[in-house]
């Protein structure tokens, strides 16, 4: 058989979620002794074909080929016998467990019948001494700086004798110097013939280690060539390369002078936390937040919220100084949040509708003694459903069993109920179809209405760029600019957002 | 109505099944058991139960778990019955105590049983102790401190002959239009509807579900996470110490073992009635229902003389089928 000259091939693959197509027929080739970068925003299906790889998700079609081979990864283990491993961009380590464990975690060193710590104490240092990594194998991995937890999780996938590495983001915690490190390390994983597949944001990074360049957009395959016959405004050009079309809701609200909520030099008090923070949102203002993974946007809303703890920093609210220690205290201050995680914040999945949609207002309802008025309530729910168009059979359905983006209606009606005046909304359009997503657009729009204030995170550029009146741009924790959504582009935000990297 | 509808209906009713099953052999075994007398034991017997484990199940419902109830219950019942021995008898605990008001001893067994429920609910709401094991530790506290006093007041010697006042209340029955109601069932009866109410009227009820179905989007909410959980394990010390007070004056004495194992009892009823050991969901129907069930059982077996190791080998089983079942239906399937 023909020796093939990739080590890796993955042909036409295709992959679909219920109303999204996560990946169109892409292809990524990956020679030995080579980097590509695989780029593209939030979104674009960089992760789903990392997934693909790493058998999390099996593909609807399109092969896979290693060495020449047929390979079809079950799982991510079978990925790794495979020779394929990532670092992965959130670090998955066990914190109580020292660097040498977390190195060997799930493929121990035996001795007999016990576990050959020694051995596995020595090939740790060993590997450490390779990549010039300076840390003690039998520390724990928690009281290391997040920048070192990074390495123990480079010099874990290099020790796997891996022919494959994907870095997801390596770089996202790195000080300059151990960028600088970790190239090094790249390289000699290239001489050593690893073929190496690059996720980042960062461009010029790009510029100065990869091969290749691979150019995802909505999960389609845009561009690959090599890196050299590219320059940086051809490559973000291809990355955003998308028409506006009308997917948003026609913006007929204008924000006023008035500021109805400030905020100054707002800082967390515990890691991850936003830094210095400094903002006004006017009334009728939708205020998008927009920042890559990492740049503390959740942060800064929970900040706000009462959901973490502030260091410093002052909030007012027409003019008066609140403090927002907590969500009670928030809430009563009318603030109102919708967060990223729906799951895990948001919905009381074993519980229905009704509750779901009173829940967050339950003090309006109750008297001195804490008796609830039914009555009201079910109005009110049956408002929610109504008002929002929730497709549900009735009020007492379990809302587990509703779509995504009817879960996410009842929980913006839930917050409407509380009757807020600055809204703060954390991804609210994440994994809900296009129809949904106008209709929250829509309800988003209409918040704005009476003088209220929006504030908007979202990874989607256009999402951002068709609804709000100002952009400010999160960067590693610190406000990089805030922009008029009329007067930019999604080339200024994402260089905006690469300021304090 | 579709196959995977009736499946899931058979699922969810299957420990009625079982239940019925059992019921079905018993009676068919001894047709005398089907008496009124013995019903009219049965729900007698299951009303202090019912009492403890409408206690417990908010505790449930909430996340926790409580170790402790049997033991708080014990102690609640002793320091009820060391107020309430008869003047005229010379081995009292308190020699020098003058008949006191009936409803004076009730409060300090309360007071007892709340004080102890309370720390309990400190260390799992305000310091996030494991629920297991906070009230594993406290099991061992409260059965300590309540054996040393059992020891040094009456030298280890069952606390008995107790105020006919106090036996009378606990025993004793109305009888209305020739029907013989024990009190127990009225004060069972007056909990539930009580409970019921917080629970299915209150902010306090439905912010505890809202604390059990999801912790996380609860503080997001709003809602008063610590305070709500505190409210509710005082109120089951409320319970325990009632309930305590009349089981010491049901059984017209008490000892350090008393209470010994309740909690484990009151923990089945609420599995079999249907709450979630998960947390953030139960109903008091299906909680009274578990009771009156498992006493139906429990009672049945014996009065057919199956051997009583058998007993707990078929009671055992009845749990582990209500989890299973439980967890089918709690499942979030993906």
């Amino acid at each position: 058989m023909a020796s093939s000259p990739y080590l890796l091939q993955m042909k036409g693959i295709r992959k679909e979620f219920p109303g999204v197509k996560a990946l169109m027929d892409v292809d990524l080739n990956v020679q030995a002794g080579s980097v590509v970068a695989l780029v593209g925003e939030n979104g674009a299906g960089k992760s789903t074909l990392m997934n693909v790889l790493f058998g999390i998700y099996i593909p609807d079609s399109g092969e896979m080929l290693l060495g020449g081979q047929p390979y079809n990864p079950k799982n991510p283990r079978d990925a790794l016998d495979h020779g394929i491993a990532m670092v992965h961009q959130e670090l998955n380590q066990v914190q109580d467990l020292s660097v040498y464990e977390n190195v060997w975690l799930g493929r121990f060193l035996m001795k007999g019948i016990t576990v050959d710590k020694k051995g596995m104490i020595a090939s740790t240092a060993k590997i450490f001494k390779e990549l010039e990594i300076d840390i003690d194998p039998k520390v724990l991995i928690k009281d290391l700086s997040l920048s070192k937890r990074q390495m123990v999780e480079i010099a874990k996938a290099v020790s796997s004798d891996a022919r494959i590495i994907v870095f997801d983001e390596p770089t996202s915690s790195l000080t300059e110097v151990e960028v600088n490190h970790l190239f090094r390390i790249i390289t000699q994983l290239k001489a050593k013939g690893c073929g190496i597949i690059y996720i980042s944001h960062k461009l010029e990074e790009i510029f100065s280690i990869a091969d290749e360049v691979l150019i995802l957009r909505d999960g389609k395959w845009i561009h690959n060539g090599q890196c050299c016959n590219l320059n940086m405004d051809q490559i973000i050009t291809l990355i955003v390369g998308r028409e506006l079309t009308q997917r948003f809701p026609e913006k007929d609200t204008k924000p006023s002078e008035d500021v109805l909520f400030s905020v100054k030099n707002l800082s967390g008090a515990y890691d991850p936390a936003a830094k210095d923070v400094s903002f006004d949102l006017h009334r009728s203002e939708i205020l998008g937040v927009s920042g890559l993974v990492g740049s503390k946007r959740t942060e800064l809303l929970e900040s706000i919220f009462g959901l973490r703890t502030k260091a410093s920093g002052n909030l007012e609210l027409i003019g008066d100084a609140i403090l927002n220690r907590n969500p009670r205290e928030s809430i009563r201050n009318k603030f109102s949040i919708v967060t990223e995680d729906r799951r895990e914040s948001g919905i009381f999945p074993m519980l229905d509708v009704y509750f779901n949609s009173v829940v967050a207002n339950l003090n309006k309802y109750s008297n001195s003694i804490g008796v609830l008025d039914e009555t009201q309530m079910v109005k009110d729910a049956n408002w929610v459903i109504s008002a929002f168009n929730v497709k549900t059979p009735n009020m007492s359905a379990k809302i587990n069993n509703l779509s995504g983006g009817n879960q996410q209606k009842v929980l913006m009606g839930r917050w409407l109920l509380t009757d807020p005046k600055v809204l703060l909304f954390d991804e609210p359009t994440r994994g809900i179809d296009v129809g949904a997503k106008f209709e929250i657009y829509q309800l988003i729009l209409d918040c704005t209405r009476k003088g209220n204030g929006v504030i908007f995170v979202s990874s989607e550029m256009p999402e951002l760029l068709g609804l709000t009146d100002r952009i400010l741009v999160m960067s590693n924790g610190r406000v990089a600019g805030i922009v008029n959504t009329s007067e930019t582009n999604q080339e200024e935000l994402l260089r905006l957002s690469a300021k304090y990297l | 109505m579709t196959l995977s509808s009736i499946k899931s209906k058979l699922i969810n009713n299957s420990i009625y099944i079982v239940l019925l099953i059992l019921m079905i052999v018993i009676v068919a075994m001894n047709p005398s058991f089907l008496s009124l007398k013995n019903l009219g034991l049965i729900i007698s017997q299951s009303s202090t139960r019912i009492i403890f484990a409408c206690a417990i199940a908010g505790i449930i419902v909430l996340g926790g778990t409580d170790l402790a109830a049997g033991r708080i219950i014990g102690f609640a019942g002793l320091a009820a019955a060391s107020l309430l021995q008869d003047v005229n008898y010379a081995g009292r605990v308190f020699r020098n105590l003058p008949q006191l008001p009936l409803v004076l001893p009730l409060l300090v067994a309360i007071m007892v049983a709340v004080f102890f429920s309370y720390i309990h609910g400190l260390l799992v709401a305000k310091r996030h102790v494991a629920p297991f094991i906070a009230s594993l530790g406290m099991q061992l506290v409260v059965f300590g401190l309540m054996s040393v006093f059992f020891d040094v007041a009456n030298d280890s010697a069952p606390i008995g002959v107790l105020d006919g006042r106090f036996t009378r209340f606990a025993q004793g029955s109305l009888t209305l239009l020739g029907l013989r109601i024990p009190y127990l069932i009225m004060y069972a009866s007056v909990v539930v509807v009580i409970v019921w109410f917080i629970w299915n009227k209150t902010k306090l009820g439905r912010n505890m579900f809202a604390i059990g179905g999801n912790p996380i989007a609860a503080n997001v909410s709003g809602v008063n996470i610590v305070g709500t959980m505190l409210a509710f394990y005082i109120l089951a010390g409320i319970l325990y110490g009632f309930g305590g007070a009349l089981e010491a004056g049901r059984t017209g004495s008490a000892t350090n073992a008393l209470g010994q194992g309740y909690e484990l009892d009151a923990i089945a009823a609420c599995v079999v009635g249907g709450v979630s050991m998960r947390g953030g969901i139960g109903t008091i129907r299906g909680i009274v229902t578990g009771v009156l069930l498992f006493q139906l059982i429990s009672y049945g077996l014996v009065y057919i003389q199956v051997n009583p190791y058998l007993v707990y080998f078929i009671k055992g089983l009845i749990i582990l089928i209500a989890v299973l079942i439980d967890i089918e239906r709690v499942r979030i399937k993906k």
